[in-house]
């Protein structure tokens, strides 16, 4: 890894300004990404600037029918929260099967986001919960947020705060988990909430997306069997080893109907 | 006899130092002035190289030291050998290529080394290697046996024409021919044993050193055989003679065969201290391991079984194909011939066995030996044909078996492939496994999991193995440039605690604790006054090291021999002391008596006299220590029955296993808590052999699966808790009738898991599957049987 | 060079080192806490974790530099006066470690577990241990140990 110089900024502008500074600054959240990122030296920043300091990233809250969880908050956190237990346990339960334990101790919600791994557990549910992703200057929706594989709309010195997640009625993740990486191979998180019924996929393809026709089927009739016949095109899809794009574009139905009848 | 003898669960010794981070691994090793070794390997399978530019590298600061290929050939030095020659058909040696430390005009694989850079600091080491520019011009590549056997395949090695290294038979091919020629029926099945990539968890590590006063070299190393490392750096790679070399491996965090084999960079490392005059470590990175440790397995078998109408076995025909990589490791060619083949009788009387070997060079990281080496394959090979002989036959697959087994008033039993088994009961061991694994009411848990949506199936493999390795002049006449006997000297202080030198290796096994159980049985004296010596060749006298379930039948045995020396020296002192005649003497529980009498002297008595030889037998040299060489008379054969259960989720493939039993015959056992710990491992590998684990190449000769994120080595949530016995046999001819149990796990589990699988699926029509069955390729599996 | 005030197993520590320094090679290779392994690059196989803060973490994925102010247990730190933790002597009792590579880790991960949920089932103790490769007790007996210190009440 190369060196680089190390910012721990005690606030937000601080941070911003760190940023703005760098030749190539890189935010450094958990770590859990990006450090591995660098060790095999796929990433080289000049400058790594620390959001672990900022009070602004704190705290998880409810706000009228949104969920705001500081962009800093751990998946440990996250998944023991009782607040979000109680507003939205489809979340918790899925900030509590990220990667490992020693990873949800480290790794934030912020970081994920910003980082935007196809893999990543939690841009599906900031998809299809129709959450807003609040940032030191701007709101974005998450329908604008994420733009492709590991791109998001965020400018290089833009700062994630929060996450506001609109209280669904129901909801629920299913996760296929990459026999090795533990990844994501495919998941699907089902919302029917305020912004009608959504259906995020991640791991399936190169960046986290929606489809379309299982919303609509769901939104006649919120059942299993309703979008029993709904098949995804594997065109498009990401294939390895562990799963071809055939076969994920098969367990993406698999994992959608479980999610659904999850929701109860 | 003292606490903690033969039979009883001793706690650990070593493991107070384990659990406190407290052990000294080669990589926590850390000398004065030592430097860090970077190696430079290969992105390509296959090219030429046709230039190295190592200026920039050289200037690059903290900087050492930068050899290359070039530097090698120069000095004609670096040659790793292979220590193990087989025979063609027609009787002529195997293609043995050479087997550079540094590649100079060719690399063969990715992760071939093609440079050596040194410099103060790791980070310094890495910054220099990404400095070094290798002008590659790209060859084709063979990555598999498929490509490799192809007409006008691209060659590894010009002198191994069709990419072949040998083209091996054993067996009668006329009785075997013949037994098919009047069989009732010939089963027949295709199957590929999937290569492993071995991943001790600790990865591999060396440090040279030397000392320009004295000229003494020393390398520690991870290895599992300090002494066989010594032997080949001195007389084969580097030339130092052995007296001047000390090797050390000291705790060693797993090995499975990995670290049995003399690798580049224990060359390497002690190569550049020499040139340096100071210390050089280097430790590979785990994606470095996943392109330098030897890979296990890689068989492809066209498998052939020959039955009468009763079900009776007349005869097996095995053709295999075996991949050895680009470079013949250390005991590679032995591996898919010597330990493969004399295992396809299996527990079975099959009187006529014919197996021919292909071993195939490829662009890919050598094969050897890995965690069961050989056997594993044949056990496969036979217990899933078995299986599907079974199916076509309408026998009952456990009735099929039992009807073939050698029975026990059949031991010593002549197999047609070479071994001679000298102890099992092959039924006791299938019967306790059944009542403890509850076949008899599996149907009731299959249709329980049908209506929770889930295939459930069981499966069984009964498996013999061949281990406690070996007697040398059988080795040797088999083709085996070493011996294999094993040494141990027991040293007895004078206030009588007792150190054991031992020649076998401990990364995993408990041996401090294992050896000194025997200690406390012959000698009487508590654990805690015996110290358990291994890992270093200036204190060992000699040994051979760990692997292939060797250590306390062959290691073992000759601590035991050592132990008698010093019981029959110490009756000669206490008779003096005693005024008895040696004959008179018994020892028992520490304790020398004179027969009939209550006079006695204590060990501890009789230690002491033996260094203040004040009162003395005249004649008898003072000292009580004892040395001694064991050659096992025939190779041990564990045995037993694993049944597995797996449930399968239809919808994606995932396949679970939902109980494993195990019941084996593992000969006399010292300490049960840690042979039943030894057969968890075993089996945990098995199961990721089944459903998990998978090198893959592309076709170019890339390794998809490069690291843990490709390649899946179990974890805690894959594995059930599984119910483990043994119901032992004791072997006839080693002084403690232990058999070994380092890899009866390995061995028998996979078919057992797999034969699991097929049978979930039998309803579906499906005869086979191969291994890994993951989850893609179960639902394939499921989804083409209902189409077809 | 960052200056880098922080405790380690009870003891203030303080160091100038390079940002890029990994937590666990300020552990190894500046404090001598050889105790904590590297088993792989890619933060899988946890044979480096350690507590900060009290929770488990990779220290191969942590830079020494974000442990700055805080506090980190490694293995070397379980133990009080000699005596092993329950966790410690759970594994020694129920032989949950062969070759001891892992251990370090596989500990300081179960310590942190029984801590979170001192009455962790089988299941949840193999869920938790995701995070922990091990390749020569197939866990069987690590499981037990988990199990046995967490009825124990052992931290």
């Amino acid at each position: 890894m190369n060196d680089f110089a190390f910012h721990r900024p005690k606030d937000l502008p601080t941070a911003v300004a760190a940023q703005k500074k760098a030749t190539d600054g890189k935010y450094l959240g958990g770590g859990q990404s990006l450090l591995p990122v660098m060790k095999l030296g796929l990433a080289a920043p000049t400058d790594l600037v620390a959001l672990s300091g900022l009070a602004e990233l704190k705290g998880i809250r409810l706000d009228g029918k949104e969920l705001v969880v500081g962009a800093g908050s751990t998946h440990a956190e996250v998944a023991a929260s009782a607040e979000v237990k109680r507003a939205i346990p489809a979340l918790a339960a899925l900030a509590g099967h990220i990667g490992d334990p020693q990873v949800r101790n480290r790794g934030t919600l912020g970081g994920s986001l910003a980082h935007d791994d196809p893999s990543a557990d939690y841009p599906a549910a900031v998809l299809a919960l129709g959450a807003t992703v609040v940032t030191d200057r701007r709101k974005i929706p998450a329908d604008g947020f994420f733009k492709g594989m590991f791109e998001t709309a965020l400018a290089p010195d833009e700062v994630i705060t929060s996450v506001r997640f609109p209280v669904p009625e129901k909801a629920a993740y299913e996760k296929f988990p990459h026999p090795a990486s533990r990844f994501a191979l495919v998941g699907v998180f089902v919302a029917r909430g305020p912004a009608g019924v959504r259906v995020a996929v991640t791991g399936a393809a190169p960046s986290v997306f929606r489809v379309a026709d299982m919303e609509k089927a769901l939104a006649s009739r919120f059942a299993a069997d309703a979008i029993a016949g709904v098949s995804v095109p594997s065109a498009g899809l990401s294939g390895d080893t562990f799963g071809s794009a055939e076969y994920r574009a098969h367990l993406v139905g698999v994992m959608a109907r479980r999610a659904v009848a999850a929701c109860g | 006899m003292a606490q903690g003898g033969i039979g009883a669960s001793v706690k650990r010794k070593e493991d107070a130092r384990f659990l406190q981070g407290k052990g000294t691994y080669t990589d926590d090793v850390v000398r004065p002035q030592q430097a860090h070794a970077v190696i430079v390997r290969s992105p390509h399978a296959h090219a030429h190289i046709r230039a190295i530019r190592t200026e920039a590298a050289r200037r690059s600061p903290g900087v050492l030291l930068v050899l290359t290929g070039a530097d090698l050939a120069a000095e004609k030095i670096g040659n790793l050998p292979t220590g193990w020659q087989v025979f063609n058909k027609d009787g002529t040696p195997m293609v043995e290529p050479p087997h550079a430390a540094l590649c100079a005009e060719e690399v063969r694989c990715v992760g071939d080394q093609v440079a050596l850079v040194v410099a103060e600091t790791k980070d310094q080491a890495r910054e220099a290697a990404s400095l070094v520019e290798v002008d590659y011009q790209d060859l084709p590549a063979v990555a598999n046996i498929a490509q490799a056997i192809k007409a006008g395949a691209p060659l590894v090695w010009p002198q191994a024409k069709g990419n072949t290294c040998y083209d091996w038979h054993f067996g009668d091919k006329a009785a075997t021919d013949a037994a098919f020629a009047k069989a009732h029926r010939v089963v027949s099945l295709d199957l590929v044993n999937n290569r492993l990539i071995p991943n001790a968890i600790e990865p591999r590590s060396a440090i040279g050193e030397y000392d320009r006063a004295t000229d003494d070299t020393t390398l520690v190393t991870t290895s599992q055989n300090p002494h066989l490392t010594r032997l080949l750096l001195a007389a084969f790679s580097y030339g130092i003679p052995e007296h001047k070399l000390r090797v050390v491996a000291p705790d060693v965090g797993g090995g499975f065969g990995s670290k049995i084999y003399h690798y580049p960079e224990e060359f390497l490392v002690v190569w550049a201290a020499r040139k340096l005059s100071r210390p050089v470590k280097w430790t590979a990175v785990r994606s470095e391991s996943f392109v330098s440790d030897a890979h296990g397995r890689d068989h492809v078998t066209h498998a052939e079984l020959a039955l009468d109408k009763d079900g009776t076995f007349l005869g097996l025909r095995v053709r295999t194909l075996a991949n050895l990589g680009a470079y013949l490791s250390t005991f590679a060619p032995g591996i898919p011939t010597w330990f493969y083949a004399t295992l396809l009788a299996g527990c079975y009387r099959t009187p006529a066995i014919y197996a021919e070997v292909r071993a195939l060079f490829t662009h890919t990281v050598p094969v050897d030996a890995y965690r069961g080496a050989g056997r594993p394959e044949a056990t496969y090979v036979l217990e899933r044909i078995v299986d599907v002989a079974a199916g076509e036959m309408g026998v009952d697959r456990v009735e099929l078996r039992r009807r073939n087994f050698i029975r026990p008033d059949q031991f010593p039993y002549k197999t047609p492939v070479a071994l001679e088994y000298d102890s099992g009961d092959y039924v006791a061991t299938l019967d306790l496994a059944l009542k403890k694994a509850d076949w008899a009411g599996f149907e009731k848990r299959r249709s329980e999991a049908k209506a929770r949506g889930k295939l459930r199936g069981i499966g069984i493999s009964t498996y013999v193995e061949a281990c406690g390795i070996a007697p040398s002049a059988v080795a040797g006449s088999l083709g085996v440039r070493a011996g294999l006997y094993e040494t141990a000297n027991v040293r007895v202080h004078p206030t009588g605690s007792v150190t054991i030198f031992t020649g076998t290796h401990s990364h995993g096994q408990g041996h401090e604790t294992t050896y000194a159980q025997l200690a406390a049985e012959y000698l009487g004296v508590p654990l805690d006054k015996v110290e358990v010596s291994h890992g270093d060749t200036s204190k060992i006298p000699f040994g051979m090291g760990t692997y292939g379930s060797r250590s306390l039948a062959v290691g073992g045995s000759a601590v035991v021999k050592a132990l008698e020396k010093v019981i029959a020296k110490g009756k000669k002192i206490a008779a003096h002391l005693l005024e008895a005649s040696e004959g008179d003497v018994d020892f028992k529980d520490g304790k020398f008596t004179v027969k009939g009498t209550d006079r006695s002297k204590t060990f501890g008595e009789v230690a002491l006299t033996a260094y203040i030889p004040h009162k003395y037998p005249a004649g008898l040299e003072p000292g009580l220590e004892e040395t001694a060489f064991y050659d096992p008379k025939n190779w041990t054969y564990p045995a037993g029955c694993h049944v597995c259960e797996v449930e399968i989720d239809p919808e994606t493939g995932v396949t679970r296993v939902v109980a494993f039993t195990g019941m084996d015959d593992v000969g006399r056992v010292v300490n049960p808590m840690i042979v039943e710990g030894q057969v968890h491992g075993g089996v945990a590998q098995g199961i990721g052999q089944a459903l998990l684990e998978g090198a893959v190449y592309d076709d170019k000769g890339q390794l998809l699966s490069g690291s843990f994120l490709g390649y899946t080595v179990p974890r805690a949530l894959d594995l059930p808790a599984y119910a483990v016995g043994t119901h032992n046999t004791m072997c006839t001819h080693n002084p403690l009738g232990s058999k070994g149990v380092g890899e009866v796990g390995a061995i028998g589990s996979p078919p057992a898991v797999m034969n699991a699988v097929v049978d979930a699926l039998a309803h579906l029509g499906v005869r086979h599957l191969d291994m890994p069955a993951t989850p893609e390729r179960v639902w394939r599996t499921i989804r083409d049987a209902k189409k077809s | 060079m960052p200056a880098i005030a922080l405790e380690v197993n009870g003891k203030r520590v303080t160091a100038e080192v390079e940002a890029r320094l990994l937590l666990v090679d300020f552990l190894r290779e500046r404090l001598g806490l050889t105790g904590t392994h590297v088993g792989c690059d890619t933060s899988q196989c946890g044979a480096c974790t350690v507590h900060v803060g009290g929770r488990s973490v990779k220290s191969c994925t942590m830079l020494a530099v974000e442990a700055d102010g805080g506090s980190v247990t490694t293995i070397e730190g379980l133990a009080t006066n000699g005596t092993l933790s329950p966790m410690q002597e759970a594994f020694r009792e129920y032989h949950g470690l062969q070759c001891g590579f892992c251990t370090p880790g596989m500990v300081m991960s179960a310590t942190d577990l029984v801590r979170q949920n001192p009455g962790a089932s089988e299941a949840q103790i193999r869920e938790w241990l995701e995070g922990n490769l091990c390749r020569c007790t197939g866990y069987q007996n690590i499981v037990k140990a988990v199990q046995a210190a967490a009825r124990a009440g052992g931290r």
